[in-house]
């Protein structure tokens, strides 16, 4: 058997606690209790042993990763390895004295999420009061230590329509990179969907919004683009492909090729905790199972675009067409392809209610 | 049309690292990975901020023996293309 290639980036999900509760949030609605976590210890052998594997990028993530009191020191860890460090995070707790920590600790970038453009429309969504201006001072505590700041927003049908506000945010903050996802319907944004989901029009709206933008800014701020895969025609190149690019470790030591890839039935997901990255990376079935085009059902293999799109997404294949092993119904080519406009059109008349995330369900 | 006195800088947070790993140089940036390819890498050993594009098109025009309008054109279209990948200031 040969090697894959190694991998490019670490996700380092550090932890599922966060002090917001947005209902799109992509995390596993069974959330990794705080006491499961990765000791500091662990986190420091994962990132020692993911320079080893040829990673090149340590994504800090979580939840809010800067709930984790050892962030600093894992960063300096990371940068000390020669991997470039990124931190996504909500900023709530970006203080002047995290800030100097992570400073001193070598980080390389921040993305910054903002919930919306308007303070009200942002705390309900992110149902934490204070905390968009929390998040404004964070960006300014960024553009201050020079680093790169990344302006990140998440689209939806209950915002969509200030995209141009969102984007006059991030020139205003001085963002290199804004980035306007339009949510990704997994764990909790899948259970809030039909309160979610933007109609055609809306976005078209801001697709248009955002390609002036890219025009006007060019050279500049680089604005990056996620569209919804439900208007989709062709599937997205979920994580670069299947244990191709990118290994995430959860809150708790298990290595997922995707970090949704929890809700996949029949997986046994290896932990760091007793095995090394290397032979999670290589030799494990999990990250075999759909590495490369031979798992792939003949519409997908026969495909010119097998090596583009990677049969797209495993998870959505899952929560859509019910089989993890199918082509992602994004795929216009795809026999359940019209389980995504049966969606759209539910969702068109449905409640606004969301459902916040919660770490306890109890309290959802 | 891209001003040959121009100083090209590497943006904010961008680094251009040899990777033992793989053996090659890499250049990383927020959440962006590029594996520049060959004619790439001679371009960016000569980036450092202090150097103009014709400073840059003079060294590789001498060092690879080609015509200077060939290697300026060539250095010219690839450091534009990273400028608008946000990776260069120009």
């Amino acid at each position: 058997m040969s090697l894959p290639p190694p991998p490019m980036g670490l996700i380092a999900e550090l932890t599922h606690r966060c002090p917001l509760q947005c209902a799109y949030c992509s995390n596993p609605l069974a959330l990794d209790p705080p006491a499961s976590e990765l000791t500091t210890e662990e986190w420091l052998h994962v990132l020692d042993q993911a320079a080893a594997l040829g990673v090149l990028q340590a994504h800090f993530s979580g939840g809010e990763p800067m709930a984790r009191r050892d962030l600093a020191r894992l960063v300096a860890q990371a940068a000390a390895r020669g991997l470039y460090t990124n931190i996504i995070t909500s900023g709530v707790l970006l203080t002047d004295a995290a800030m100097a920590e992570l400073l001193a600790a070598g980080i390389d970038h921040i993305q910054l999420s903002f919930q919306d453009s308007r303070t009200a429309e942002a705390e309900r969504i992110g149902g934490y009061r204070g905390g968009h201006a929390k998040k404004l001072e964070a960006a300014r505590r960024i553009r201050e230590a020079d680093l790169p700041l990344t302006a990140n927003f998440v689209l939806h049908k209950q915002n969509a329509e200030r995209v141009e506000e969102m984007i006059a945010l991030g020139e205003e903050l001085q963002a290199e990179r804004i980035e306007i996802a339009h949510t990704q319907y997994y764990g909790w944004g899948l259970l809030n969907r039909n309160a979610l989901l933007p109609s055609l029009a809306q976005l078209e709206h801001v697709t248009a919004a955002v390609m002036a933008a890219r025009e006007r800014l060019k050279g500049r701020i680089v604005i990056d683009y996620v569209v919804p895969d439900y208007y989709a025609a062709r599937p997205k190149a979920c994580m670069g492909g299947w244990g191709n690019r990118l290994i995430n470790v959860s809150p708790s030591g298990k290595a997922l090729p995707c970090h949704a890839a929890e809700t996949l039935p029949g997986f046994t997901f290896p932990s760091v905790r007793s095995e090394t990255l290397a032979a999670i990376w290589n030799e494990s079935e999990a990250f075999r199972r759909f590495r490369g085009t031979e798992w792939m059902p003949d519409l997908c293999r026969t495909c010119d675009r097998r090596e583009i799109d990677w049969g797209g997404c495993r998870c959505q294949a899952l929560a859509l067409a019910g089989d993890a092993a199918a082509t992602d119904p994004a795929c216009a080519k795809s026999p359940d392809h019209g389980l995504l406009a049966e969606a759209a059109a539910a969702a068109a008349n449905a409640p606004l209610d969301l459902v916040p995330r919660r770490l306890h369900a109890q309290d959802a | 049309m891209t001003d040959l006195a121009a100083v090209p800088k590497f943006r904010r947070g961008v680094k251009f690292r040899y990777d033992q790993v793989r053996g090659a140089w890499v250049l990383l940036a927020p959440e962006r990975l590029l594996l520049p390819d060959e004619i790439a890498v001679e371009i960016l050993k000569l980036v450092d901020g202090a150097r103009s594009i014709q400073a840059i098109v003079d060294d590789l025009a001498a060092r690879f023996d080609a015509p200077r309008e060939v290697i300026g054109a060539d250095v010219t279209e690839a450091l534009e293309n990273l400028a608008n990948r946000g990776v260069m200031q120009l």
